[in-house]
């Protein structure tokens, strides 16, 4: 083996490496004093602490580039044909090694598969909607025709379900009769203007908490839910059709109809499977 | 029957001046898209009959009217008349009948019940800092400049894109509350550093990200050496 060593490359930089520390030695005292002085500002602080590592950071940058010399070991090779080297330590249980390493691998694998399975819609998620099932609020109390007003939206869910469950959840909202353009089939679905869509995007399952109301719609633009996550925007007039944004499919409508006593109830279940799309698993 | 006649002329002069008179400055700045009455004009603007002094007083005491042109989107500006204009305006309003300027009282709020309501209600719009945000195709405003009463009149009158909130979404309690946690916003406790306008914690992680990481890049590719 022999050595060669590069000089220093500028043995000068000593000097500029002190300067360095120095600058370090006085931000760090800076920080002691400010803490001690004015404890409450924490730029300051951040500032001192910062500048002390950052000044540190750079007298080690200029020392190992600058100042430290260089050294290079050169090995010699063996001659080729020569005299095998023996090795040190052979490995005796090669199979047991492989064995343990292909179990290893297999199982990480897996590991890594099995959430893939809990990607996507639970097959538990069915509607709770049926014919008949009364709206209630968030508190349990029924909902009646009084309650939605034209311009209000209020979120309802189905009697007696398990409000946490994908379906559950609707938006209420109201809009002139006259106004509507419910695809065909749809007619009767929206009894005195009231329509109720899935509250759950069909793009990525966010919650459709905006209600886009013009005050006067000639010079403004249509009634129409919307989705904060990715601003998918459905067309309530239109039966939950995607007006414009990223969501593939139109929101999924619930027909409704008006019980005694103006009460609110369910005419059947959503038009489509509630929840973000999934590999065609949604329609 | 000429005494009946002479009693229902009467009723007439004297009930018909009730009705109160547009002032001029209704009919040279309002009329236009308002109707002479404000009774509306068709393709231009809504009447206002029924929008009351919640709603003019909104409008007008942020700027919002009048507009340039009736496709503008209302947005916060300086008033453009003095006060008592104004007040003249939202008067005759009010005559044509409506809602009152809402009673709000922040103090007798609960900021923390406010906070989650302000979550349920208006986050997805206004961003849960009141920093405003996108309500495709407009803007939902920053709430920082918004008084007690203004942040009252807006829920419940919906101006413009925004959906109205009646006494049973949102209760007066609960409207307290929500103004109490809106103006608690107006001065953010602030930590130091840079703010970025307090867009929340996922973009100014970002930002944090790429502008620390990017630095980090850059001195470890000054620092490392290639042969």
């Amino acid at each position: 083996v022999t050595f060669k060593v590069d000089p220093p490359k500028a043995p000068r930089a000593e000097v500029l490496v002190a300067a360095l520390l120095g600058g370090a030695t006085v931000a760090a005292l800076a920080f002691i004093v400010l803490l001690a002085v004015a404890r409450h500002d924490t730029q300051l602080l951040g500032l001192t602490l910062g500048a002390a590592f950052a000044l540190l950071a750079a007298a080690l940058i200029v020392t190992a580039k600058l100042v430290l010399p260089r050294e290079h070991a050169l090995e010699e090779r063996p001659e080729y044909g020569g005299p095998r080297p023996d090795l040190a330590v052979p490995v005796t249980r090669r199979r047991l090694l492989a064995g343990a390493a292909g179990a290893a691998a297999t199982a990480l694998l897996a590991a890594l598969a099995v959430p893939v399975s809990a990607l996507g819609p639970s097959a538990k998620d069915e509607s709770p909607w049926r014919r008949g099932r009364r709206l209630v609020d968030e508190q349990g109390r029924r909902l009646t025709v009084a309650d939605v007003a034209v311009g209000s939206f209020i979120t309802a869910f189905p009697q007696g379900a398990d409000p946490r469950a994908l379906a559950s959840p609707v938006v209420l909202v109201r809009d002139d009769p006259a106004k509507l353009k419910l695809p065909a089939g749809r007619r009767d679905w929206a009894p005195e203007g009231i329509l109720a869509y899935s509250k759950i995007c069909t793009h990525a399952g966010c919650a459709v908490a905006l209600y886009r109301k013009p005050t006067y719609e000639p010079t403004s633009v249509p009634p129409a839910l919307s989705c904060p996550c990715h601003y998918s925007v459905f067309a309530t007039r239109e039966g939950g059709k995607v007006e414009s944004g990223p969501a593939g499919r139109p929101l999924p409508q619930l027909p409704l109809e008006i019980g005694p006593g103006g009460e609110l109830r369910a005419a059947g279940d959503l038009s489509g499977s509630a929840g973000p799309a999934w590999w065609g698993t949604r329609r | 029957m000429r005494l009946a006649l002479a009693v229902l002329v009467l009723a007439v002069f004297v009930v018909a001046p009730a009705r109160a008179q547009a002032p001029p400055l209704f009919t040279s700045a309002c009329s236009a898209c308002h109707g002479e009455q404000g009774e509306g004009v068709p393709g231009k603007g809504p009447g206002l009959k029924g929008a009351g002094a919640a709603a003019a007083d909104f409008y007008l005491n942020t700027g919002r009217m009048p507009l340039s042109h009736p496709r503008v989107e209302p947005q916060r500006t300086k008033p453009d008349y003095s006060a008592s204009a104004r007040k003249q305006l939202i008067d005759y309003v009010a005559s044509l009948g409506g809602p009152a300027i809402p009673q709000v009282d922040p103090a007798r709020g609960d900021i923390q019940q406010g906070f989650e309501a302000f979550t349920d209600h208006c986050a997805g719009c206004h961003a849960i800092t009141g920093r405003g945000g996108v309500a495709p195709p407009g803007t939902a405003p920053a709430l920082q400049q918004a008084s007690a009463t203004q942040i009252a009149e807006a829920v419940r009158v919906g101006p413009y894109l925004m959906p109205k909130f009646s006494e049973r979404q949102i209760d007066r309690h609960t409207l307290d509350s929500i103004t109490a946690y809106v103006l608690s916003t107006h001065a953010l406790p602030d930590k130091g550093g840079w703010g970025i306008g307090n867009i929340g914690p996922i973009p100014e992680g970002l930002v944090a990200w790429l502008l620390a990481g990017t630095l980090l890049l850059i001195v470890v590719r000054v620092i490392g050496e290639r042969r």
